[in-house]
Protein backbone atom coordinates (compact mmCIF):
# COMPACT_ATOMS: atom_id res chain seq x y z
CA UNK A 1 0.00 0.00 0.00
CA UNK A 2 2.94 2.37 0.93
CA UNK A 3 5.20 1.86 -2.06
CA UNK A 4 1.89 2.23 -4.49
CA UNK A 5 2.66 5.38 -5.87
CA UNK A 6 6.08 5.29 -4.01
CA UNK A 7 4.55 7.59 -1.31
CA UNK A 8 6.50 7.16 2.33
CA UNK A 9 4.33 6.76 4.87
CA UNK A 10 4.64 11.11 6.20
CA UNK A 11 3.71 11.71 2.41
CA UNK A 12 0.18 9.44 2.85
CA UNK A 13 -0.26 11.19 5.91
CA UNK A 14 -0.70 14.84 4.62
CA UNK A 15 -2.66 13.37 1.86
CA UNK A 16 -5.26 11.99 4.06
CA UNK A 17 -4.87 14.23 6.67
CA UNK A 18 -5.62 16.57 3.64
CA UNK A 19 -8.42 15.36 2.51
CA UNK A 20 -9.87 15.12 5.79
CA UNK A 21 -9.89 18.63 6.45
CA UNK A 22 -10.96 19.73 3.28
CA UNK A 23 -13.92 17.10 3.49
CA UNK A 24 -15.22 18.97 6.78
CA UNK A 25 -14.28 22.18 5.49
CA UNK A 26 -16.93 22.11 2.84
CA UNK A 27 -19.37 19.71 4.79
CA UNK A 28 -19.55 21.87 7.59
CA UNK A 29 -19.43 25.36 5.36
CA UNK A 30 -21.74 24.19 3.08
CA UNK A 31 -25.27 24.94 4.87
CA UNK A 32 -24.00 27.96 5.81
CA UNK A 33 -22.88 29.00 2.44
CA UNK A 34 -26.37 28.30 1.24
CA UNK A 35 -27.91 30.50 3.86
CA UNK A 36 -25.31 33.10 3.27
CA UNK A 37 -26.33 33.14 -1.02
CA UNK A 38 -29.74 33.17 -0.33
CA UNK A 39 -29.49 36.11 1.82
CA UNK A 40 -27.34 38.08 -0.67
CA UNK A 41 -29.56 36.65 -3.53
CA UNK A 42 -32.92 37.25 -1.98
CA UNK A 43 -32.60 39.25 1.24
CA UNK A 44 -33.34 43.00 1.87
CA UNK A 45 -31.90 44.16 4.56
CA UNK A 46 -29.96 46.84 6.12
CA UNK A 47 -26.06 45.73 6.41
CA UNK A 48 -26.11 43.57 2.97
CA UNK A 49 -23.31 45.40 1.41
CA UNK A 50 -21.45 44.67 4.62
CA UNK A 51 -22.22 40.99 5.09
CA UNK A 52 -21.70 40.77 1.30
CA UNK A 53 -18.22 42.15 2.11
CA UNK A 54 -16.98 40.46 4.78
CA UNK A 55 -17.66 36.74 2.98
CA UNK A 56 -15.59 37.92 0.24
CA UNK A 57 -13.01 39.43 2.51
CA UNK A 58 -10.74 36.28 2.22
CA UNK A 59 -10.45 36.73 -1.21
CA UNK A 60 -8.82 39.39 -1.35
CA UNK A 61 -6.75 39.91 1.58
CA UNK A 62 -3.63 38.43 2.09
CA UNK A 63 -4.07 34.75 3.15
CA UNK A 64 -1.31 35.40 5.85
CA UNK A 65 -3.66 38.26 7.14
CA UNK A 66 -6.73 35.77 7.46
CA UNK A 67 -4.98 33.27 8.98
CA UNK A 68 -3.66 35.98 11.36
CA UNK A 69 -6.79 37.30 11.90
CA UNK A 70 -8.37 33.64 12.81
CA UNK A 71 -5.38 33.13 15.33
CA UNK A 72 -6.68 36.48 17.54
CA UNK A 73 -10.06 35.20 17.25
CA UNK A 74 -10.33 31.45 17.39
CA UNK A 75 -6.58 30.85 19.12
CA UNK A 76 -6.56 29.92 22.55
CA UNK A 77 -6.28 33.20 23.69
CA UNK A 78 -8.85 34.85 21.41
CA UNK A 79 -12.45 35.21 22.43
CA UNK A 80 -14.58 32.85 20.57
CA UNK A 81 -11.26 30.42 20.59
CA UNK A 82 -11.28 30.26 24.40
CA UNK A 83 -15.21 30.31 24.33
CA UNK A 84 -15.59 27.48 22.37
CA UNK A 85 -13.25 25.23 24.19
CA UNK A 86 -15.04 26.14 27.45
CA UNK A 87 -18.59 25.47 26.39
CA UNK A 88 -17.86 22.85 23.62
CA UNK A 89 -14.54 21.48 23.93
CA UNK A 90 -13.45 22.25 20.44
CA UNK A 91 -10.31 23.72 19.77
CA UNK A 92 -8.73 24.91 16.57
CA UNK A 93 -5.43 26.28 18.04
CA UNK A 94 -2.64 23.68 16.50
CA UNK A 95 -5.61 21.14 15.78
CA UNK A 96 -6.48 19.41 12.61
CA UNK A 97 -9.93 21.46 12.92
CA UNK A 98 -8.18 24.60 13.06
CA UNK A 99 -6.84 24.10 9.46
CA UNK A 100 -10.00 22.57 8.17
CA UNK A 101 -11.28 26.26 9.67
CA UNK A 102 -9.26 27.96 7.54
CA UNK A 103 -9.81 26.03 4.34
CA UNK A 104 -13.50 26.56 5.37
CA UNK A 105 -12.90 30.56 5.66
CA UNK A 106 -10.92 30.66 2.41
CA UNK A 107 -13.36 28.94 0.40
CA UNK A 108 -16.05 29.88 1.48
CA UNK A 109 -16.52 33.45 -0.74
CA UNK A 110 -16.32 30.96 -3.60
CA UNK A 111 -18.93 28.30 -2.33
CA UNK A 112 -21.05 31.65 -1.86
CA UNK A 113 -20.58 33.30 -5.19
CA UNK A 114 -21.64 30.43 -7.22
CA UNK A 115 -24.50 29.67 -5.06
CA UNK A 116 -25.42 32.85 -5.02
CA UNK A 117 -25.40 32.90 -8.78
CA UNK A 118 -27.38 29.64 -9.26
CA UNK A 119 -30.18 31.38 -6.83
CA UNK A 120 -30.57 34.43 -8.91
CA UNK A 121 -31.27 32.30 -12.11
CA UNK A 122 -34.44 30.58 -10.48
CA UNK A 123 -37.27 32.10 -12.38
CA UNK A 124 -39.29 33.02 -8.95
CA UNK A 125 -42.69 32.56 -10.70
CA UNK A 126 -41.96 28.92 -10.28
CA UNK A 127 -41.28 29.23 -6.63
CA UNK A 128 -45.07 30.86 -7.02
CA UNK A 129 -46.95 28.40 -8.63
CA UNK A 130 -45.83 25.83 -6.18
CA UNK A 131 -47.10 28.27 -3.35
CA UNK A 132 -50.71 28.35 -5.47
CA UNK A 133 -50.38 24.39 -5.47
CA UNK A 134 -50.33 23.98 -1.49
CA UNK A 135 -46.72 24.09 -0.73
CA UNK A 136 -45.58 26.41 2.10
CA UNK A 137 -42.49 28.54 1.65
CA UNK A 138 -39.79 25.52 3.19
CA UNK A 139 -41.51 23.02 0.74
CA UNK A 140 -41.12 25.26 -1.99
CA UNK A 141 -37.49 25.71 -1.20
CA UNK A 142 -37.21 21.99 -0.66
CA UNK A 143 -39.11 20.94 -4.05
CA UNK A 144 -38.37 23.72 -6.34
CA UNK A 145 -35.34 25.57 -5.52
CA UNK A 146 -32.98 23.18 -4.03
CA UNK A 147 -33.57 21.19 -7.36
CA UNK A 148 -33.04 24.23 -9.17
CA UNK A 149 -29.88 25.24 -7.45
CA UNK A 150 -28.17 21.94 -6.80
CA UNK A 151 -25.92 22.47 -10.08
CA UNK A 152 -24.91 25.78 -8.69
CA UNK A 153 -24.40 24.03 -5.27
CA UNK A 154 -22.27 21.26 -6.72
CA UNK A 155 -20.11 23.95 -8.31
CA UNK A 156 -19.54 25.57 -4.98
CA UNK A 157 -18.68 22.82 -3.35
CA UNK A 158 -16.06 21.53 -5.93
CA UNK A 159 -14.84 24.98 -5.65
CA UNK A 160 -14.43 25.16 -1.94
CA UNK A 161 -12.91 21.56 -1.99
CA UNK A 162 -10.29 22.57 -4.28
CA UNK A 163 -9.55 25.88 -2.40
CA UNK A 164 -9.05 23.68 0.85
CA UNK A 165 -7.10 21.25 -0.91
CA UNK A 166 -4.39 23.76 -1.22
CA UNK A 167 -4.94 26.74 1.13
CA UNK A 168 -1.35 27.05 2.38
CA UNK A 169 -0.96 30.78 3.85
CA UNK A 170 -3.74 30.90 6.27
CA UNK A 171 -3.51 27.41 7.63
CA UNK A 172 0.31 27.53 8.38
CA UNK A 173 -0.03 31.26 9.65
CA UNK A 174 -3.06 29.96 11.94
CA UNK A 175 -1.87 26.27 13.05
CA UNK A 176 1.44 25.75 11.80
CA UNK A 177 2.84 23.62 10.30
CA UNK A 178 2.62 19.76 12.51
CA UNK A 179 3.11 16.65 10.80
CA UNK A 180 0.22 14.26 11.31
CA UNK A 181 -1.90 17.27 12.91
CA UNK A 182 -1.94 20.81 10.73
CA UNK A 183 0.74 19.45 7.71
CA UNK A 184 -1.46 19.12 4.42
CA UNK A 185 -0.26 18.97 1.09
CA UNK A 186 0.69 22.29 0.28
CA UNK A 187 2.49 22.64 3.65
CA UNK A 188 4.22 19.07 3.73
CA UNK A 189 5.37 20.10 -0.07
CA UNK A 190 6.79 22.94 1.17
CA UNK A 191 8.12 21.66 4.04
CA UNK A 192 9.76 18.95 1.41
CA UNK A 193 11.57 22.19 -0.45
CA UNK A 194 13.10 23.51 2.71
CA UNK A 195 15.20 20.52 3.36
CA UNK A 196 17.67 19.20 0.93
CA UNK A 197 16.89 16.14 -1.67
CA UNK A 198 13.74 16.51 -0.58
CA UNK A 199 12.29 16.89 -4.35
CA UNK A 200 11.45 13.77 -5.06
CA UNK A 201 8.80 14.20 -2.24
CA UNK A 202 7.51 17.18 -3.10
CA UNK A 203 6.79 16.13 -6.55
CA UNK A 204 4.68 13.12 -6.01
CA UNK A 205 2.96 14.97 -3.74
CA UNK A 206 2.25 17.31 -6.38
CA UNK A 207 1.11 14.66 -8.92
CA UNK A 208 -1.07 13.40 -6.31
CA UNK A 209 -2.40 17.49 -6.17
CA UNK A 210 -3.09 16.94 -9.42
CA UNK A 211 -4.62 13.76 -9.96
CA UNK A 212 -7.42 14.87 -6.58
CA UNK A 213 -8.22 17.99 -8.67
CA UNK A 214 -8.85 16.57 -12.13
CA UNK A 215 -11.10 13.73 -9.91
CA UNK A 216 -13.00 16.51 -8.26
CA UNK A 217 -13.46 18.20 -11.48
CA UNK A 218 -14.71 14.88 -13.57
CA UNK A 219 -17.10 14.00 -10.48
CA UNK A 220 -18.48 17.53 -10.03
CA UNK A 221 -19.11 17.23 -14.11
CA UNK A 222 -20.78 14.18 -14.42
CA UNK A 223 -22.75 14.88 -10.88
CA UNK A 224 -23.66 18.67 -12.45
CA UNK A 225 -24.90 16.96 -15.86
CA UNK A 226 -26.93 14.32 -13.87
CA UNK A 227 -28.32 17.30 -12.06
CA UNK A 228 -28.99 19.46 -15.60
CA UNK A 229 -30.76 16.47 -17.30
CA UNK A 230 -32.97 16.02 -14.14
CA UNK A 231 -33.84 20.14 -14.09
CA UNK A 232 -34.11 19.90 -17.96
CA UNK A 233 -32.44 22.38 -20.73
CA UNK A 234 -35.18 25.24 -19.60
CA UNK B 1 -70.20 32.20 -4.81
CA UNK B 2 -67.33 34.26 -5.01
CA UNK B 3 -67.51 37.99 -4.61
CA UNK B 4 -64.62 40.44 -4.61
CA UNK B 5 -64.27 44.24 -3.67
CA UNK B 6 -61.08 45.59 -3.77
CA UNK B 7 -59.15 48.75 -4.04
CA UNK B 8 -55.20 48.44 -4.98
CA UNK B 9 -52.84 51.10 -5.87
CA UNK B 10 -49.85 49.98 -8.02
CA UNK B 11 -47.86 53.38 -9.41
CA UNK B 12 -50.06 55.55 -11.17
CA UNK B 13 -52.93 52.57 -11.73
CA UNK B 14 -55.49 52.14 -9.20
CA UNK B 15 -57.53 48.98 -9.20
CA UNK B 16 -60.85 49.62 -7.83
CA UNK B 17 -63.19 46.53 -8.51
CA UNK B 18 -66.47 45.13 -7.12
CA UNK B 19 -68.29 42.51 -7.97
CA UNK B 20 -69.73 38.70 -7.37
CA UNK B 21 -70.51 36.09 -9.26
CA UNK B 22 -71.97 32.37 -9.19
CA UNK B 23 -71.26 30.97 -12.38
CA UNK B 24 -69.77 28.24 -13.57
CA UNK B 25 -67.10 29.77 -15.74
CA UNK B 26 -66.64 34.04 -15.02
CA UNK B 27 -64.61 35.50 -17.56
CA UNK B 28 -62.43 38.52 -16.47
CA UNK B 29 -62.77 40.57 -19.71
CA UNK B 30 -60.93 44.02 -20.60
CA UNK B 31 -58.22 45.38 -22.63
CA UNK B 32 -54.79 44.32 -21.51
CA UNK B 33 -54.26 46.93 -18.71
CA UNK B 34 -57.00 47.09 -17.30
CA UNK B 35 -56.10 45.37 -14.33
CA UNK B 36 -57.21 41.63 -15.07
CA UNK B 37 -54.32 39.98 -14.11
CA UNK B 38 -53.05 41.74 -10.74
CA UNK B 39 -57.10 41.08 -9.95
CA UNK B 40 -56.64 37.51 -10.35
CA UNK B 41 -53.38 38.02 -8.27
CA UNK B 42 -54.93 39.44 -5.46
CA UNK B 43 -56.70 36.53 -4.98
CA UNK B 44 -54.31 34.11 -5.66
CA UNK B 45 -52.38 36.04 -2.88
CA UNK B 46 -49.84 37.07 -4.69
CA UNK B 47 -50.61 40.66 -4.49
CA UNK B 48 -51.42 42.15 -1.32
CA UNK B 49 -54.97 44.60 -1.81
CA UNK B 50 -54.19 47.78 0.08
CA UNK B 51 -57.91 47.72 0.79
CA UNK B 52 -60.79 44.67 0.58
CA UNK B 53 -62.59 41.55 0.74
CA UNK B 54 -62.17 38.48 -1.15
CA UNK B 55 -64.25 35.21 -0.53
CA UNK B 56 -65.30 31.96 -1.91
CA UNK B 57 -68.30 30.79 -0.79
CA UNK B 58 -67.80 30.89 3.24
CA UNK B 59 -63.85 31.21 3.13
CA UNK B 60 -62.98 34.68 3.70
CA UNK B 61 -59.40 35.19 1.79
CA UNK B 62 -58.77 38.66 2.61
CA UNK B 63 -60.17 41.03 4.70
CA UNK B 64 -58.12 44.24 5.31
CA UNK B 65 -60.73 45.64 7.65
CA UNK B 66 -59.95 42.59 9.81
CA UNK B 67 -56.22 42.74 8.53
CA UNK B 68 -56.61 39.25 7.49
CA UNK B 69 -55.23 37.70 4.54
CA UNK B 70 -54.41 33.59 3.90
CA UNK B 71 -51.07 32.85 2.72
CA UNK B 72 -50.85 31.78 -0.73
CA UNK B 73 -50.22 27.82 0.00
CA UNK B 74 -53.60 28.30 2.35
CA UNK B 75 -55.50 29.67 -0.07
CA UNK B 76 -56.46 26.81 -2.30
CA UNK B 77 -56.79 28.96 -4.91
CA UNK B 78 -55.79 26.87 -8.68
CA UNK B 79 -53.83 28.87 -11.19
CA UNK B 80 -53.19 28.58 -14.52
CA UNK B 81 -50.79 30.95 -15.44
CA UNK B 82 -50.40 32.22 -19.16
CA UNK B 83 -47.19 30.86 -19.46
CA UNK B 84 -47.94 27.22 -17.68
CA UNK B 85 -44.86 27.21 -15.46
CA UNK B 86 -44.37 23.73 -15.44
CA UNK B 87 -41.60 22.96 -12.68
CA UNK B 88 -38.70 21.86 -15.04
CA UNK B 89 -36.92 19.20 -13.09
CA UNK B 90 -39.88 17.11 -12.42
CA UNK B 91 -41.68 14.53 -15.32
CA UNK B 92 -45.28 15.64 -16.36
CA UNK B 93 -46.74 12.86 -13.58
CA UNK B 94 -44.80 14.62 -10.55
CA UNK B 95 -45.54 18.19 -12.02
CA UNK B 96 -49.58 16.72 -12.01
CA UNK B 97 -49.14 14.99 -8.43
CA UNK B 98 -47.15 18.33 -6.82
CA UNK B 99 -49.87 19.69 -5.18
CA UNK B 100 -51.78 16.45 -3.80
CA UNK B 101 -49.42 15.96 -1.24
CA UNK B 102 -50.32 19.22 0.01
CA UNK B 103 -53.80 18.58 0.47
CA UNK B 104 -55.32 17.01 3.52
CA UNK B 105 -57.12 13.76 2.53
CA UNK B 106 -60.76 14.37 3.12
CA UNK B 107 -60.31 17.55 1.59
CA UNK B 108 -59.43 15.81 -1.89
CA UNK B 109 -62.19 15.63 -4.50
CA UNK B 110 -59.68 15.60 -7.52
CA UNK B 111 -58.72 12.14 -9.21
CA UNK B 112 -55.55 11.77 -10.60
CA UNK B 113 -56.96 9.28 -13.67
CA UNK B 114 -59.86 11.87 -13.97
CA UNK B 115 -57.97 14.35 -14.37
CA UNK B 116 -55.72 13.02 -17.02
CA UNK B 117 -58.31 11.17 -19.11
CA UNK B 118 -60.31 14.92 -18.85
CA UNK B 119 -57.31 16.63 -20.70
CA UNK B 120 -56.07 13.96 -22.69
CA UNK B 121 -52.66 13.56 -21.23
CA UNK B 122 -52.28 9.80 -20.25
CA UNK B 123 -49.67 9.77 -22.90
CA UNK B 124 -47.52 12.60 -21.26
CA UNK B 125 -46.86 11.20 -18.12
CA UNK B 126 -43.15 10.16 -18.32
CA UNK B 127 -42.08 13.18 -20.24
CA UNK B 128 -40.49 16.12 -19.06
CA UNK B 129 -41.82 19.76 -19.61
CA UNK B 130 -39.39 20.16 -22.18
CA UNK B 131 -40.71 18.07 -24.41
CA UNK B 132 -44.23 18.84 -24.51
CA UNK B 133 -45.68 21.65 -27.31
CA UNK B 134 -47.34 24.63 -26.08
CA UNK B 135 -50.50 23.07 -25.73
CA UNK B 136 -49.58 20.11 -24.28
CA UNK B 137 -48.08 21.91 -21.50
CA UNK B 138 -51.14 24.27 -21.00
CA UNK B 139 -52.83 21.13 -20.61
CA UNK B 140 -50.73 19.76 -18.07
CA UNK B 141 -50.44 23.19 -16.36
CA UNK B 142 -54.40 22.66 -16.01
CA UNK B 143 -54.37 19.50 -14.44
CA UNK B 144 -51.75 20.13 -11.92
CA UNK B 145 -54.01 22.87 -10.71
CA UNK B 146 -57.05 20.59 -10.42
CA UNK B 147 -55.15 17.78 -8.63
CA UNK B 148 -54.44 20.40 -6.08
CA UNK B 149 -58.21 19.85 -5.24
CA UNK B 150 -58.63 24.11 -5.43
CA UNK B 151 -62.03 25.61 -4.26
CA UNK B 152 -61.36 28.12 -6.93
CA UNK B 153 -59.65 27.70 -10.57
CA UNK B 154 -58.09 30.77 -11.98
CA UNK B 155 -56.68 30.95 -15.48
CA UNK B 156 -55.19 34.02 -16.48
CA UNK B 157 -55.52 34.09 -20.35
CA UNK B 158 -53.92 30.63 -20.68
CA UNK B 159 -54.64 30.48 -24.29
CA UNK B 160 -52.73 33.81 -25.26
CA UNK B 161 -49.43 32.47 -25.82
CA UNK B 162 -50.24 29.83 -28.64
CA UNK B 163 -51.28 30.17 -31.76
CA UNK B 164 -54.67 29.13 -33.65
CA UNK B 165 -54.79 25.57 -33.61
CA UNK B 166 -52.88 25.20 -30.26
CA UNK B 167 -56.08 27.55 -29.25
CA UNK B 168 -58.42 25.03 -30.84
CA UNK B 169 -56.96 22.23 -29.05
CA UNK B 170 -57.26 23.20 -25.59
CA UNK B 171 -60.92 25.25 -25.87
CA UNK B 172 -62.89 21.89 -25.73
CA UNK B 173 -60.82 20.93 -22.60
CA UNK B 174 -61.78 24.13 -20.91
CA UNK B 175 -65.50 23.21 -22.02
CA UNK B 176 -65.25 20.09 -20.38
CA UNK B 177 -63.30 21.28 -17.09
CA UNK B 178 -66.35 24.06 -17.42
CA UNK B 179 -69.68 21.58 -17.67
CA UNK B 180 -67.63 18.72 -15.52
CA UNK B 181 -65.37 19.60 -12.77
CA UNK B 182 -67.05 20.55 -9.88
CA UNK B 183 -64.81 24.47 -9.40
CA UNK B 184 -65.90 27.63 -10.45
CA UNK B 185 -63.79 29.31 -12.75
CA UNK B 186 -62.54 32.61 -13.18
CA UNK B 187 -61.03 33.02 -16.70
CA UNK B 188 -58.78 35.88 -17.72
CA UNK B 189 -59.29 37.17 -21.66
CA UNK B 190 -59.10 39.45 -24.22
CA UNK B 191 -60.53 37.79 -26.71
CA UNK B 192 -64.17 38.19 -27.07
CA UNK B 193 -64.62 35.25 -29.21
CA UNK B 194 -62.83 33.16 -26.35
CA UNK B 195 -65.34 34.88 -23.99
CA UNK B 196 -68.23 34.21 -25.61
CA UNK B 197 -68.19 30.56 -26.67
CA UNK B 198 -66.69 29.42 -23.02
CA UNK B 199 -68.04 32.61 -19.83
CA UNK B 200 -71.47 31.64 -18.19
CA UNK B 201 -71.16 34.84 -16.41
CA UNK B 202 -68.94 38.00 -17.27
CA UNK B 203 -66.98 40.84 -15.66
CA UNK B 204 -66.27 43.62 -18.04
CA UNK B 205 -63.33 45.32 -16.95
CA UNK B 206 -61.64 48.97 -18.45
CA UNK B 207 -59.00 50.94 -16.57
CA UNK B 208 -59.65 49.39 -13.18
CA UNK B 209 -62.83 49.57 -12.66
CA UNK B 210 -65.81 47.02 -13.52
CA UNK B 211 -68.25 48.09 -16.28
CA UNK B 212 -70.44 45.32 -15.88
CA UNK B 213 -70.88 42.17 -14.63
CA UNK B 214 -73.48 39.28 -15.10
CA UNK B 215 -74.66 36.62 -17.35
CA UNK B 216 -72.61 36.52 -20.71
CA UNK B 217 -75.65 36.77 -22.78
CA UNK B 218 -76.84 39.61 -21.10
CA UNK B 219 -73.65 41.42 -20.98
CA UNK B 220 -72.35 40.67 -24.74
CA UNK B 221 -75.55 42.44 -26.20
CA UNK B 222 -74.24 45.21 -24.50
CA UNK B 223 -72.06 46.61 -27.38
CA UNK B 224 -71.00 49.88 -25.69
CA UNK B 225 -69.85 48.67 -22.32
CA UNK B 226 -67.23 46.50 -25.04
CA UNK B 227 -63.88 47.90 -25.69
CA UNK B 228 -64.23 49.96 -29.19
CA UNK B 229 -62.21 47.41 -31.17
CA UNK B 230 -64.48 44.80 -29.93
CA UNK B 231 -67.73 45.72 -30.03
CA UNK B 232 -68.03 44.71 -33.72
CA UNK B 233 -67.75 41.45 -32.29
CA UNK B 234 -70.37 41.66 -29.18
CA UNK B 235 -73.87 40.73 -30.37
CA UNK B 236 -76.43 37.60 -29.26
CA UNK B 237 -75.31 34.93 -27.95
CA UNK B 238 -77.77 31.77 -28.63
CA UNK B 239 -77.60 28.67 -26.55
CA UNK B 240 -78.83 26.07 -29.59
CA UNK B 241 -79.64 22.22 -30.38
CA UNK B 242 -78.80 20.38 -33.88
CA UNK B 243 -82.15 19.99 -35.24
CA UNK B 244 -80.92 18.51 -38.12
CA UNK B 245 -79.00 17.98 -41.78
CA UNK B 246 -80.48 19.11 -44.82
CA UNK B 247 -78.43 16.15 -47.38
CA UNK B 248 -79.40 17.68 -50.52
CA UNK B 249 -77.78 21.37 -49.84
CA UNK B 250 -75.06 20.14 -47.47
CA UNK B 251 -76.74 22.85 -44.67
CA UNK B 252 -77.63 22.28 -40.69
CA UNK B 253 -80.53 23.57 -39.11
CA UNK B 254 -80.30 24.57 -35.34
CA UNK B 255 -83.06 25.36 -33.16
CA UNK B 256 -82.77 28.57 -30.95
CA UNK B 257 -85.07 29.86 -29.10
CA UNK B 258 -84.83 32.70 -31.54
CA UNK B 259 -86.19 30.46 -34.65
CA UNK B 260 -84.38 27.94 -36.31
CA UNK B 261 -81.14 29.23 -38.06
CA UNK B 262 -79.50 27.15 -41.47
CA UNK B 263 -75.63 27.02 -41.72
CA UNK B 264 -73.60 24.90 -44.02
CA UNK B 265 -73.02 21.65 -42.96
CA UNK B 266 -71.61 20.90 -39.35
CA UNK B 267 -70.25 17.71 -38.28
CA UNK B 268 -71.76 17.22 -35.20
CA UNK B 269 -74.94 14.86 -34.48
CA UNK B 270 -78.64 16.20 -34.27
CA UNK B 271 -79.62 16.67 -30.41
CA UNK B 272 -76.14 18.01 -30.20
CA UNK B 273 -76.14 21.14 -27.70
CA UNK B 274 -74.17 24.17 -29.76
CA UNK B 275 -73.53 27.91 -28.79
CA UNK B 276 -73.60 30.16 -31.29
CA UNK B 277 -73.22 34.05 -31.69
CA UNK B 278 -74.96 36.25 -33.77
CA UNK B 279 -72.68 39.81 -34.12
CA UNK B 280 -74.70 42.81 -34.11
CA UNK B 281 -72.57 43.73 -37.01
CA UNK B 282 -73.77 40.65 -38.82
CA UNK B 283 -77.72 41.39 -38.61
CA UNK B 284 -79.65 43.57 -40.90
CA UNK B 285 -83.11 44.67 -40.34
CA UNK B 286 -85.81 44.53 -42.63
CA UNK B 287 -89.36 45.98 -41.91
CA UNK B 288 -91.27 43.88 -44.33
CA UNK B 289 -90.08 40.31 -45.14
CA UNK B 290 -87.56 40.21 -47.45
CA UNK B 291 -87.48 38.60 -51.04
CA UNK B 292 -84.78 38.35 -53.54
CA UNK B 293 -82.41 37.89 -51.54
CA UNK B 294 -79.50 35.91 -50.68
CA UNK B 295 -80.13 35.56 -46.76
CA UNK B 296 -80.92 31.97 -45.69
CA UNK B 297 -81.59 32.75 -42.01
CA UNK B 298 -84.72 35.16 -41.69
CA UNK B 299 -85.69 35.66 -38.36
CA UNK B 300 -89.26 37.68 -37.46
CA UNK B 301 -89.08 40.04 -34.14
CA UNK B 302 -90.07 43.15 -32.36
CA UNK B 303 -88.22 46.14 -31.71
CA UNK B 304 -87.61 46.52 -28.48
CA UNK B 305 -85.55 49.38 -28.01
CA UNK B 306 -83.12 51.31 -30.02
CA UNK B 307 -80.39 52.79 -28.34
CA UNK B 308 -77.76 55.23 -29.86
CA UNK B 309 -74.30 54.90 -29.81
CA UNK B 310 -71.04 56.83 -30.19
CA UNK B 311 -71.02 58.16 -34.52
CA UNK B 312 -73.58 56.88 -37.10
CA UNK B 313 -74.08 53.99 -35.31
CA UNK B 314 -77.60 52.44 -33.58
CA UNK B 315 -78.41 49.08 -31.64
CA UNK B 316 -81.48 47.95 -32.58
CA UNK B 317 -82.34 45.11 -30.08
CA UNK B 318 -84.78 43.25 -31.59
CA UNK B 319 -87.01 40.48 -29.39
CA UNK B 320 -87.18 37.26 -31.16
CA UNK B 321 -89.11 34.66 -28.88
CA UNK B 322 -88.07 35.80 -26.09
CA UNK B 323 -84.51 36.13 -26.91
CA UNK B 324 -82.89 38.94 -28.21
CA UNK B 325 -80.65 39.82 -31.42
CA UNK B 326 -79.16 42.89 -31.59
CA UNK B 327 -78.42 44.91 -34.76
CA UNK B 328 -76.17 47.49 -35.29
CA UNK B 329 -77.20 49.86 -38.01
CA UNK B 330 -76.92 53.14 -38.98
CA UNK B 331 -79.15 56.24 -37.64
CA UNK B 332 -80.06 57.11 -41.39
CA UNK B 333 -81.45 53.45 -41.57
CA UNK B 334 -83.21 54.22 -38.16
CA UNK B 335 -84.99 57.42 -39.52
CA UNK B 336 -86.05 56.11 -43.37
CA UNK B 337 -87.42 52.57 -41.96
CA UNK B 338 -89.14 54.81 -39.03
CA UNK B 339 -88.03 51.99 -36.56
CA UNK B 340 -88.93 52.72 -32.98
CA UNK B 341 -89.89 50.18 -30.16
CA UNK B 342 -92.73 47.87 -30.48
CA UNK B 343 -92.66 47.52 -34.28
CA UNK B 344 -92.59 44.17 -35.97
CA UNK B 345 -89.36 43.67 -37.74
CA UNK B 346 -87.52 41.04 -39.75
CA UNK B 347 -83.74 40.33 -39.14
CA UNK B 348 -81.57 39.33 -41.44
CA UNK B 349 -78.80 37.14 -40.42
CA UNK B 350 -75.78 37.58 -42.81
CA UNK B 351 -73.43 35.33 -40.50
CA UNK B 352 -73.75 32.97 -37.71
CA UNK B 353 -70.20 32.63 -35.13
CA UNK B 354 -70.23 29.18 -34.24
CA UNK B 355 -68.14 28.86 -31.17
CA UNK B 356 -67.71 25.11 -30.63
CA UNK B 357 -64.38 22.99 -32.14
CA UNK B 358 -62.78 26.48 -33.20
CA UNK B 359 -64.42 29.62 -33.89
CA UNK B 360 -65.58 29.72 -37.17
CA UNK B 361 -67.54 32.17 -39.00
CA UNK B 362 -69.87 30.83 -41.19
CA UNK B 363 -71.55 33.20 -44.23
CA UNK B 364 -74.90 32.57 -44.37
CA UNK B 365 -76.10 34.46 -47.59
Amino acid sequence: MMDWLGLGPQEWTAVRLSLKVALWAVAVSLPFGVAVALLLARGRFWGKALLNGAVHLPLILPPVVTGYALLLGFGRQGPLGSFLAEQFGIVFAFRWTGAALAAAVMGFPLMVRAIRLSIEAVDRRLEQAAGTLGANPLQVFLTVTLPLILPGILAGTVLAFAKAMGEFGATITFVSNIPGETQTLPSAIYTFLQVPGGEGGALRLTAVSVAIAMAALVVSEFLARRAGRGAGAG
Amino acid sequence: MFSLDVTHRQGAFTLDCRFESAGRLTALFGPSGSGKTTLVNIVAGLVRPDRGRVAVGERVLVDTARRLALPVHRRRIGYVFQDARLFPHMSVAQNLRYGERHIPHAERYARFDHVVELLGIGALLARQPDALSGGERQRVAIGRALLASPRLLLMDEPLAALDEARKAEILPYVERLRDEAAVPILYVSHALAEVSRLATDMVVLAGGAVRAAGPTDAIMQRLDLLPEDEQGEGGAVLDGVVASHDETFELTVIDTGAGALRLPRLDAEPGKRVRIRIRARDVMVATERPRGLSALNVIEGTIRTLEPRAGAAVDAFIDCGGHTLVARITRQSERLLALSPGRPVFAVVKSVSFDRGGLATFRTT
